[in-house]
């Protein structure tokens, strides 16, 4: 197993559990944190694949990396601005009740 | 290989134990530490720069608002709830195909080998980058992070009508 | 067995480490932190010996590591540790106070409940202080500085809940801060003048000739040389650490903290590192001595901060009533000392009274810290009295100290370091003035401490608390007594015929000839001193609580003045308090009208343009939008029925997709 995929599986497994997560866990601010993970385990594949990647010095994986924790900080504001806008509404913040605007 | 095995392990390990917890200050803790293993391996990978704007940006700023969301949002009495048990199978199910898929795909693509040495790409051309090529989509990230940010005060700021009901 | 110094980082890591530990260790388990703390700390302890034998070996040869942190691309930023004797000396001496505080505080915070908390605090102090002796860049001293500063913050404020140590805490991070400002406008300055913050680099540090050279060579606003004015700056820093006027005040109102971490902070490690800033960059102080033409010397500055923190410190204990107070105050004057004798060239002996010093003032705040602890926290010294026999040990250790401190002669450590002192005063060609203050101190200094030993010890007890006190357990005690042996042993380490310290630290030292005279006259000052103290408060002492101090029968005004510590708080207050809240003000008074103002005046201007573009809207597009949002809205009614509006189903409907697709691509071979 080369390092390149000791890496890819790495963020594998680390983008399963966040996966997992966001399906099982029923309270908002876990579902977004699983999420938090999914988005870790893409910029360690761009991290990975820069590292072993045909042309490290282009720096195009670190550069996207610095772009998706710009927006990752974005999200996760965002995210829990809504959590808390949720739980003004109902009192709690289980995601199987926010159903509202539902069809 | 021995250090990122001990990396991927440590946030691996602190992952899992922070999505399991039932007490979500706890979880928020641990996730930081898992954190903390993110910016490890980035270090470890070479990528310095990241490493420390992932220490600053989830470990010093993310989790902050992490443990404030968790804090506004606490029951008032008791810890949470029980999960329903009927969706657990299920979602252990889809994470368990999705990483035997990945791991799989990883597995067998052909992927380069890897070569030993670590790229020189430092601080210093990272900032070329940025401000050349890409000056425009940082100048967009920097609206982006501004409009999401005055987004997350309107939406998390109560408003009087919807306080009083 | 030598230390190499590759291995340097562990002497500091080991207690950060414990703290980082001890932080994750349980709440209920109080002993397990603490033993923990204990445990690293002794690992210290052993390490810095190993490291002291290494750097005594071959005093004059100077171990360095040093190591890359950051790359910037062109250049980068380097640390590294450095083994030589002073610090390592150091090491050595903060890690041994550090452990008998320690288990100190193992007895007088038993049965606090957030002891785990304390412990954890106190291993970071250590971990940070330990990391700032050994370091070879300014730049790595900086950090660990801070931690030490954070540390203090923490540990004076343990007992938040107090307003007084909430507030002490606050004003001491703040003052220190204020003198950090300048350690940081110092060392920004040092790289950009010679690139580098390295202090040996093998030629090309900022310590050595090369460096100091250019650094004194070029000028700078007012003729200063440049190495004047980043010396001035570096020891701004050291003046807030170290509690100089006039930035002492912080140093007071910490005694708000447990008394284990005053002793912490007042006797050894943390006021030391302003003094050993001092000492470790004394060859860029005395850089421009060579200079005839410049306006002043940054050692003048030095030595005269220092001998009017020695003099005042030693005036404002006088009238003080708190037993911690006046040792606080007694740290100032003797931080003052210290730094005169660093103005003055005796750099070593300013690091000889700083390691006498550590022992014998943390030996004197652990002693009133067990009498505290045995009175059921009284400090007032004028409800104590006549603990003489309830407390034996604890005022036997007391006496000793007070007399090292004192500089009752031969005998106490005290006395040795003080003499030498007092003796590079004495030789100093720029003024005969500081020598005289410091005289004056000496004398003081014997009369406040006989005053306090007779108030505290002598007599009868004049409160509820003195009458029932009995004595500390052995934990506080041992402590107390191995202390109180350093107090007196410490001394014999640089006498005027054996001065090994002194040549130590400094290879190129050479112990002057005479000095038998100036010794006559400071044991006449300290006799004079011990007797009139003792004429005035031991003789007959102090009847009840409210009896006037004979201080204040005598002359009323001045005792006044001392005891409100010649105002130096209000004045603070009335000049630089104001002066921030009248900007403050100011501030939002330029918010609220100017930039606000502009603001509304966009807002104005849009919503006129939103008034335009909406009548033109109306009329208009809209009739042909209204046909096709019908048809819109009836396809969107359909769609919706798919939407459950659960957001995991979403998820799930995702992870699906996703599955079914990678398994399309896998098996189909589309690549």
């Amino acid at each position: 197993m080369s390092p390149l995929q000791a890496c890819l599986l790495f963020s594998s497994a680390l983008f399963s559990l966040g996966l997992i997560a966001v399906l099982v866990r029923s309270n908002a601010i876990l579902v977004l944190l699983g999420v938090e993970l999914m988005l870790n385990a893409a910029n360690l594949n761009f991290i990975a694949f820069w590292r072993y990647g045909p042309a490290p010095a282009e720096g195009h994986g670190v550069v996207f990396v610095v772009f998706a924790l710009a927006v990752a900080a974005a999200e996760a504001a965002v995210g829990l601005a809504l959590v808390i806008a949720l739980h003004r509404h109902q009192r709690n913040v289980r995601l199987g009740e926010a159903r509202r605007l539902r069809g | 290989m021995t250090a990122l095995a001990a990396i991927a392990l440590l946030t691996l390990a602190a992952a899992a134990i922070a999505l399991a917890l039932r007490d979500l200050i706890h979880s928020a803790l641990l996730l930081i530490a898992s954190w903390v293993g993110i910016a490890a391996f980035y270090l470890w990978a070479g990528a310095e720069f990241v490493a420390f704007a992932q220490v600053l940006i989830y470990v010093g700023a993310i989790s902050m608002v992490v443990l404030f969301a968790v804090l506004l949002t606490r029951p008032p009495t008791g810890p949470a709830t029980r999960e329903p048990s009927g969706r657990a199978v299920p979602g252990f199910l889809a994470g368990g195909a999705v990483l035997g898929l990945l791991a799989g795909a990883v597995l067998s693509s052909p992927l380069p080998a890897g070569t030993g040495a670590a790229p020189a790409f430092g601080v210093r051309e990272l900032g070329l980058k940025l401000l050349g090529p890409h000056a425009g989509a940082l100048l967009a990230t920097a609206a982006l992070l501004t409009v999401a940010l005055l987004g997350a005060v309107v939406l998390a700021a109560a408003r009087g009508k919807e306080d009083a009901s | 067995m030598h230390l190499p110094v590759q291995l340097t980082w562990l002497i500091p890591a080991l207690p950060a480490v414990a703290a980082a530990v001890i932080a994750a260790v349980p709440a209920r388990r109080p002993g397990l932190g603490a033993g923990l703390a204990l445990a690293a700390l002794a690992g210290s302890l052993i390490l810095a010996l190993l490291a002291l034998a290494g750097a005594l070996a071959d005093p004059a040869a100077r171990l360095i590591h040093t190591f890359t942190w950051f790359d910037l691309g062109h250049g980068a930023i380097r640390l590294g540790w450095l083994l030589d004797p002073l610090g390592t000396l150091l090491a050595v001496m903060v890690a041994t106070v550090g452990l008998l505080i320690f288990t100190f505080s193992l007895g007088y915070l038993r049965d606090d409940p957030r002891a785990k908390q304390f412990f954890c605090f106190l291993s970071l102090f250590a971990g940070a202080m330990l990391g700032l002796l050994l370091a070879n860049s300014l730049l790595l001293l900086f950090l660990c500085w801070e931690l030490v500063g954070l540390a203090s913050y923490l540990l004076i404020g343990f007992w938040f809940q107090r307003p007084a140590a909430a507030r002490a805490a606050r004003k001491a991070f703040i003052t220190t801060r204020i003198g950090d400002l300048g350690l940081l406008l110092g060392l920004v300055w040092l790289q950009d003048a010679t690139g580098t913050l390295l202090l040996f680099d093998g030629g090309r540090g900022v310590l050595e000739t090369e460096a100091l050279g250019a650094l004194a060579g070029a000028s700078t606003v007012g003729g200063l040389a440049v190495s004047t004015a980043i010396g001035l700056l570096l020891f701004c820093g050291a003046a807030g650490k170290s509690g100089q006027v006039p930035l002492h005040v912080w140093l007071p109102d910490a005694m708000e903290g447990p008394t284990p971490v005053s002793a912490l902070i007042h006797a050894a490690p943390m006021v030391a590192a302003g003094v050993f800033l001092v000492a470790r960059v004394y060859p860029l102080l005395a850089a421009d001595l060579a200079l005839a033409s410049v306006p002043v010397h940054a050692l003048t500055v030095v030595a005269t901060v220092g001998a009017i923190t020695a003099l005042f410190g030693a005036a404002v204990a006088v009238a003080q009533d708190d037993i911690k107070r006046v040792l606080a105050f007694s740290t100032v004057s003797q931080l003052g000392y210290m730094m005169l004798a660093a103005g003055t060239g005796a750099w070593t002996a300013a690091i000889f009274h700083l390691l006498t010093h550590a022992c014998f003032q943390a030996l004197l705040f652990l002693s009133a810290g067990s009498v505290i602890h045995a009175t059921h926290h009284e400090q007032d010294i004028r409800r104590l009295g006549g603990l003489r026999r309830r407390l034996p040990v604890t005022c036997a250790t007391f006496t000793i100290g007070m007399m090292a401190l004192a500089g009752v002669p031969f005998l106490f450590s005290g006395f040795w370091s003080k003499e030498a002192i007092l003796h590079a005063a004495h030789g100093w060609s720029v003024s005969a003035l500081p020598f005289h203050v410091a005289l004056a101190a000496v004398a003081l200094t014997a009369f406040y401490m006989t005053r306090l030993l007779a108030e505290v010890f002598a007599g009868a007890p004049r409160g509820h608390g003195a009458e029932t006190a009995h004595e500390s357990p052995a934990v506080m005690t041992i402590p107390l007594v191995l202390l109180a042996a350093a107090s007196i042993g410490l001394g014999f380490l640089g006498t005027p015929w054996w001065p090994w310290l002194q040549s130590t630290l400094d290879p190129a030292f050479q112990p002057e000839p005479g000095g038998a005279g100036l010794m006559a006259v400071s044991i006449a000052l300290v006799a004079a001193g011990i007797l009139a103290g003792w004429s005035r408060y031991g003789r007959l002492p102090r009847t009840s609580p409210e009896a006037a101090d004979p201080l204040a029968r005598i002359v009323p005004r001045l005792h006044r003045a001392l005891a409100a510590r010649l105002g130096c708080d209000e004045l603070y207050a009335a000049t630089f308090g104001r002066l921030c809240t009248a900007l403050a003000a100011a501030t939002t008074a330029l918010d609220r009208s100017v930039w606000d103002g502009c603001i509304r005046l966009l807002a104005q201007l849009g919503a006129y343009t939103g008034l335009v573009s909406r009548e033109t809207d109306e009329d208009v597009l809209n009739s042909g939008f209204n046909a096709a949002g019908d048809g819109l809205r009836a396809g969107g009614r359909a769609y919706s029925r798919t939407q459950t509006g659960d957001a995991h189903g979403y998820v799930w409907m995702l992870a699906a997709g996703f599955v079914l697709v990678t398994l399309a691509v896998l098996l189909g071979g589309v690549r």
